[in-house]
């Protein structure tokens, strides 16, 4: 789950890195109202999940009301890169003396965390790796031994960071692994972290992903939106527990397993057609949630055709052809349906289906020969 | 012979009296798998089945001779599940468990490796079948018989895709070891690909990755250099959109890093065979062991 820059920060804050003042606003009034609090000048800046705000125009610097205003109006609405702007936050504006970089990312290959950081801030790390490597100073954490002081110190030292902010650096670093930690997050990423005039340290900008799968333990970031990038067909599998992304094509997959599905996918495109979603009904899937998942399935208007590839194990295929003839019975599909059913009870699956006669529905005995007939019904 | 599992595993459950953990549990059991006991604190005294409940791992270890684990219980108890299991001198663990913290996965991940002796299989994985001998985990063993083909994967549904196409053209398997689909799988596939290389019984390894993280590139390197058995490949998800988490926690294409093509060609880069469906992979299969 990514976090928005603003929620970001709030989770920051809570663990003590210093973040400039700032509030959030949905609404023109609102950002005038948090930005009167403050005292000018402001930043207003756009809240969606995607870098290039500041050259598309999303961050703007506000000298006195009428220009908060102004930038508001102009930002709420605003599209950047295919993302419709609704919301904004308002920070004071800092003076910046320099720009530097710091992150933890938790590190698959290395099966450790991550330490990042550079003088060269504010700018696309992705870049400086390339441009210049040696910019960036990295270390690895012992996830067991934690964040020690030598860590960040050596960090500072091999970045070359200002002498007389290495305290303070270092001090931020040590706060931002325990939000990473505590929060159970995948990265947090300050890009600028800058420094001011007065030699105070702060995280302007915030990137944060957090573990899906530890969102239990934290329930108050379980509740955290982003109204901007959420997509209606998601939304509404995220509600029924289904396991859903939304694609761009035309031919709706469901499948059992995830491995299966992004297979599935794969097949279908080799055969010519667009997935427009990847959908997977689980192990063990009942009539129930298969019914809930094709209601999914077809409120995406794109979808002209829909394959229905199962392999049983834990599963079991007269369950999903029920589930099936549910849903027909309780939404009639208007597109043809293409079903290959394998594995557990695969018989008696084929046999319901059969025996329903159901307008539309069609059968196929393999992955592939399923594929070839979705893409072919799908065209027709 | 096959790897991991046969007929020396003295398996006990973890999550042995919950819904699923019985309803596998008897699975295995039936399958011939000597399950000699189960844990959940608090239940001790029981039995499912005939199969004794105690509330530690270390009574089990001691009462029965435990030697291999398997972890049923929810995500928030599985990590301690884990690190219990190996305190009581257990070898080998499967996890099957979905939704583990990436943080707890971390942490015991670092834990085993210091230890030194203790293998994890998983977590998020559907376990291990040796054909014929023993079944630790969710695997539907009636599509799988005895025979030469070492099967490891990151996908449960995906392996018995696989293992059915090899199964309809004439192949049984030594060993289908499913690694799991999260961020820090205990077992890599090197770990397991190593052990089929020293399986006299395995004469084909097949090998199924998915998108995200480097483990299949790293595989790649270690197949080139250290297997001389043949090696087929499988990479699920090359139509995946980047940043999106496509089911399994670790299947994400995270910028340009993890794409299914970049594997497929550190594999083809090796002289692994790639299939491009399943049924490819079988044909491969065929190609090299005769039909």
């Amino acid at each position: 789950m990514d976090l928005l820059e603003y929620q970001g920060k709030q989770l920051f804050a809570r663990h003590g890195v210093p973040v400039p003042r700032g509030g959030y606003a949905a609404t023109v009034d609102e950002a005038v109202d948090v930005a009167d609090g403050l005292g000018y000048p402001v930043v207003v800046k756009a809240q969606v999940q995607i870098g290039g705000r500041g050259k598309a125009g999303g961050i703007k610097i506000a000298q006195d009301r009428d220009e908060c205003r102004a930038h508001a109006e102009a930002i709420l609405g605003m599209d950047i890169r295919g993302l419709t702007v609704r919301e904004l936050w308002i920070e004071e504006a800092s003076d910046i003396a320099s720009e530097y970089y710091a992150s933890f990312v938790f590190d698959r290959a290395a099966k450790a965390t991550l330490a990042m950081l550079s003088t060269k801030g504010g700018m696309d790390i992705e870049a400086v790796a390339e441009e210049d490597p040696s910019a960036i100073a990295r270390l690895h954490i012992d996830p067991l031994l934690g964040f020690q002081d030598y860590h960040a110190r050596r960090l500072c030292f091999e970045a070359g960071v200002d002498a007389d902010v290495v305290r303070p650096v270092s001090a931020l670093l040590a706060k931002l692994y325990e939000a990473y930690v505590a929060e159970e997050a995948m990265l947090v990423e300050v890009n600028p972290l800058i420094i001011k005039q007065d030699r105070s340290v702060a995280a302007l900008d915030a990137k944060v992903t957090l573990d899906d799968n530890a969102l239990f333990r934290h329930p108050e970031n379980a509740e955290l939106r982003n109204p901007s990038a959420e997509d209606p067909q998601e939304q509404m599998a995220k509600e029924r527990g289904l396991t859903y992304v939304k694609l761009d094509g035309d031919i709706g997959i469901l499948g059992n397993g995830a491995g299966l599905v992004m297979s599935t996918l794969d097949v279908v495109a080799q055969a010519g057609g667009r997935p427009a979603n990847f959908l997977d009904a689980g192990g063990g899937s009942k009539a129930e949630a298969i019914t809930s998942a094709v209601e999914v399935i077809l409120s995406d208007p794109k979808v002209k055709a829909v394959l229905f590839n199962i392999f049983g194990g834990i599963t079991r295929c007269d369950e999903v052809a029920r589930g099936l003839i549910t849903a027909f019975e309780q939404i009639k599909p208007q597109v043809p349906f293409v079903v290959r059913l394998d594995g557990t009870n695969d018989q008696e699956g084929r046999q319901l289906l059969a025996d329903a006669n159901l307008p539309n529905v069609h059968t196929a005995a393999t992955m592939d020969e399923a594929a070839s007939k979705v893409v072919e019904v799908a065209r027709a | 012979m096959s790897i991991l599992v046969d007929k020396d595993t003295r398996l006990c459950v973890s999550g042995i009296t919950g819904r699923e953990g019985t309803f596998h549990t008897l699975n295995n059991k039936r399958y011939g798998t000597n399950v000699v006991a189960g844990v959940t604190p608090g239940k001790e005294g029981q039995d499912v089945d005939g199969i004794p409940v105690y509330n530690t791992f270390r009574k089990a270890v001691d009462e029965h001779g435990a030697n291999t684990a398997m972890i049923f219980v929810p995500p928030r108890f599985a990590a301690d599940s884990i690190l219990e299991a190996a305190d009581a001198g257990i070898k080998l663990i499967v996890a099957i468990t979905e939704g583990i913290p990436a943080h707890d996965e971390l942490r015991v991940y670092t834990h085993l490796k210091r230890l030194g002796d203790v293998r994890l299989v998983g977590p998020n994985c559907p376990g291990i079948l040796s054909p014929g001998k023993a079944n630790v985990g969710i695997i539907p063993a009636a599509f799988f018989k005895e025979g030469n083909v070492g099967v490891v994967s990151r996908s449960g549904t995906l392996t018995y895709q696989i293992g059915n196409e090899l199964a309809q053209r004439g192949f049984g398997n030594s060993s289908i070891v499913g690694i799991g689909g999260d961020p820090v799988p205990g077992s890599s596939f090197i770990d397991i690909i190593e052990l089929f290389e020293n399986d006299p019984q395995t004469e084909l390894i097949v090998m199924s990755g998915e998108i995200g993280g480097s483990a299949e590139e790293e595989a790649a390197e270690y197949i080139a250099a250290n297997v001389s058995k043949p090696v087929v490949g499988y990479i699920a998800g090359f139509t995946a959109p980047p940043g999106k988490t496509m089911g399994h926690a670790g299947a994400i294409v995270s910028g340009s890093q993890g794409t299914a093509a970049a594997k497929a060609e550190a594999l083809e880069s090796k002289g692994v065979r790639v299939g491009r469906t399943p049924t490819q992979v079988a044909d491969i299969a065929v190609e090299i062991l005769g039909g």
